[in-house]
């Protein structure tokens, strides 16, 4: 345990020696906050619309869960924006390593392979969590300004945690493919969009093929927790995501001791 | 303390190492020597447990590297080829997070880390970033590396690489101190440094081992006949047939003229050394001696014997690969 700590703790303090961790935290921070306002300023058209077609007709205007709507969007959003961030917090952790010939030390200090994974992967992930700890800025704007239902917020967030999870541990395991950090990030964006677009794939494909295609889908299963629902087949669906990156991860180091 | 049998390597259409076998006794320090790409490093590689063999058995401490790698792994401290350095780090908070890999408990860690700063003479650049530092401060940085925590054993590839000569000797005064108490395997091209601070001689080359020896031993074998260089200001023809004349020369020849400053290359008979009566015959015949020395033998040279020695007696047979 104190060993994945060692390496988690290294790996994320790394983020912040370089510049990599604030131009991350920057733009997101920046891409967050405007896509917060344009929903905002949608949102509050929308009432303003609803307040007129209400005096026209002279019904009381239908009940709406304005915060909701706009915390559901705005997550969404950020989770989409995560899909061009995560690739740049793993894209260094072993192809840094390879290129730097610290992979040797690591492989060779008295841990195992599986502790130097697992170390990597949490220092990732605490990173991820970082990011997204600043959206807490705009949910407390929800806060004060209207009071929203804070159940579906959380399971959002937890949703939004999970699949973050499963994409660091996809970027983890590309990164150790290669030598070269632009390569790992193309890589790890370009699988994670495919997963994404498997959703889209499978609007054209069969009964059978668009079950499973849809199954597949790393957003498709976000929706869910975006709603408000916890469902474990999507809990599932993330952590096996998750296991199979850190699995792919472990054995790829194995390969690499092999090819030296 | 290191027990090596029959390891090999293989690669995909490649064999790296070719069922090599030795054993490093506990307080030795054994020389690995060969040309690059001979597998010194991917020897050292395997006895860390970097890398895995193909066949054979690595025994450090008795611990079989394949079956407990980790006991194994407590047990050696290792200079990689290249420093496995951090350079976005200073230089004492690398070598903590090593420390600290390395199972240094957090009450000994500060300590530690200035034990070794110390014995490598790299303390004044403590708080620097490594990545700023020259060459042989990495080296110094990496080599400090291996020795955190004190293990019994040392895999050093290539640790004098990039240091300047003073550097040099202090390290290879630290290495001939660790002996003793300390197991050492280092790699090495350079030939003094191996006779300078090791016990034993592994020469290594083409994934087979060509020799073990003492250094002594290996050179004055290797070297049979020595070869004496020497300049001299007088008539290239007249100091040619009088070297030539003198007992125990095997051969002699003109290196080069230039004007009367001639410079001749001599090979005296095994095990005479000619050197006296060489200055006294060309000082009593009134000429110039500019320079005299005997010519050490590069590694380029002994490999070059080595391997055609090894050709004349046994032809090597095209290796099935």
């Amino acid at each position: 345990m104190r060993n994945i700590f060692v390496i988690a703790e290294r790996d994320f303090k790394t983020y912040f020696t370089s510049p990599i961790a604030y131009v991350v935290l920057t733009i997101f921070i920046l891409l967050a906050g405007f896509f917060f306002s344009l929903i905002l300023n949608n949102m509050l058209e929308m009432s303003t619309m609803r307040a007129m077609q209400s005096a026209q007709t002279g019904q009381p205007p239908e009940p709406y869960d304005m915060p909701g709507e706009v915390s559901r969007a705005f997550l969404n959003v950020v989770s989409s924006i995560m899909l061009f961030i995560f690739p740049m917090i793993t894209m260094a952790l072993f192809s840094e390593e390879k290129k730097r010939g610290t992979i040797e030390l690591l492989l060779t200090a008295p841990i195992t392979d599986l502790q130097v994974v697992l170390g990597k992967f949490f220092a990732a992930a605490g990173f991820y969590v970082v990011l997204l700890l600043t959206t807490l800025v705009e949910m407390s704007v929800l806060y004060v300004y209207s009071s929203p239902a804070s159940g579906p917020i959380l399971t959002a967030y937890l949703g939004i945690l999970l699949y973050g999870l499963a994409v660091v541990a996809i970027g983890m395991f590309i990164s150790t493919l290669t030598e070269n950090q632009i390569i790992a990030a193309v890589l790890s964006f370009g699988t994670v969009l495919m997963f994404m677009l498997l959703d889209a794939f499978s609007r054209r494909a069969g009964e059978s093929a668009k079950a499973v295609l849809t199954y597949l889908s790393i957003i498709e299963h976000l929706n869910d927790f975006l709603v408000g629902i916890v469902s474990t087949s999507h809990v599932i669906y993330y952590v096996s995501l998750i296991l199979v990156g850190l699995f792919l991860t472990y054995r790829s180091l194995d390969s690499l001791r092999w090819r030296g | 303390m290191i027990s090596v049998e029959n390891l090999t390597k293989r690669y995909a259409n490649k064999t790296a190492i070719d069922g090599v076998s030795f054993q490093v006794e506990k307080g030795e320090i054994l020389g690995f020597l060969g040309p690059n790409g001979a597998g010194k490093t991917t020897t050292m590689r395997m006895i860390t447990g970097y890398m895995p063999a193909s066949g054979g058995t690595i025994k450090v401490d008795g611990y079989d590297v394949a079956e407990q790698p980790l006991e194994v792994r407590k047990r050696i401290g290792y200079l990689p080829e290249n420093p496995p350095l951090y350079t976005e780090m200073k230089v004492h908070s690398y070598l903590q997070f090593v420390g600290k890999l390395k199972g240094v408990s957090s009450s000994g860690l500060r300590d530690e880390v200035n034990r070794v700063m110390d014995l490598v003479n790299i303390t004044d650049v403590r708080d620097r970033i490594i990545a700023k530092l020259s060459k042989g401060y990495k080296q110094r940085v990496g080599i400090a590396q291996a020795m955190l925590n004190d293990p019994p054993v040392l895999i050093l590839d290539e640790p004098t690489i990039g240091l300047d000569p003073k550097q040099i000797h202090e390290i290879r005064d630290l290495v001939k101190g660790l002996a003793g108490n300390h197991t050492v395997v280092l790699s090495t091209h350079i030939l003094p440094e191996v006779e300078q601070t090791c016990h034993r001689v592994i020469i290594i080359d083409h994934g087979k081992i060509v020799a073990v020896d003492t250094p002594q031993n290996l050179r004055s074998q290797i070297q049979g006949a020595a070869r004496i260089f020497v300049e001299v200001d007088g008539p290239a023809a007249d100091v040619l047939s009088a070297v030539k004349a003198l007992p125990g020369v095997a051969n002699a020849q003109i290196a080069s003229e230039e004007g009367s400053r001639n410079r001749f290359q001599i090979e005296s008979e095994t095990g005479r050394d000619i050197r006296v009566d060489l200055a006294r015959t060309l000082v009593s015949k009134g000429w110039g001696l500019l320079e005299l020395r005997s010519e050490n033998m590069s590694l380029e040279d002994i490999f070059i014997k080595l391997t055609t020695a090894e050709e004349t007696v046994a032809p090597p047979v095209a290796s099935a690969s």
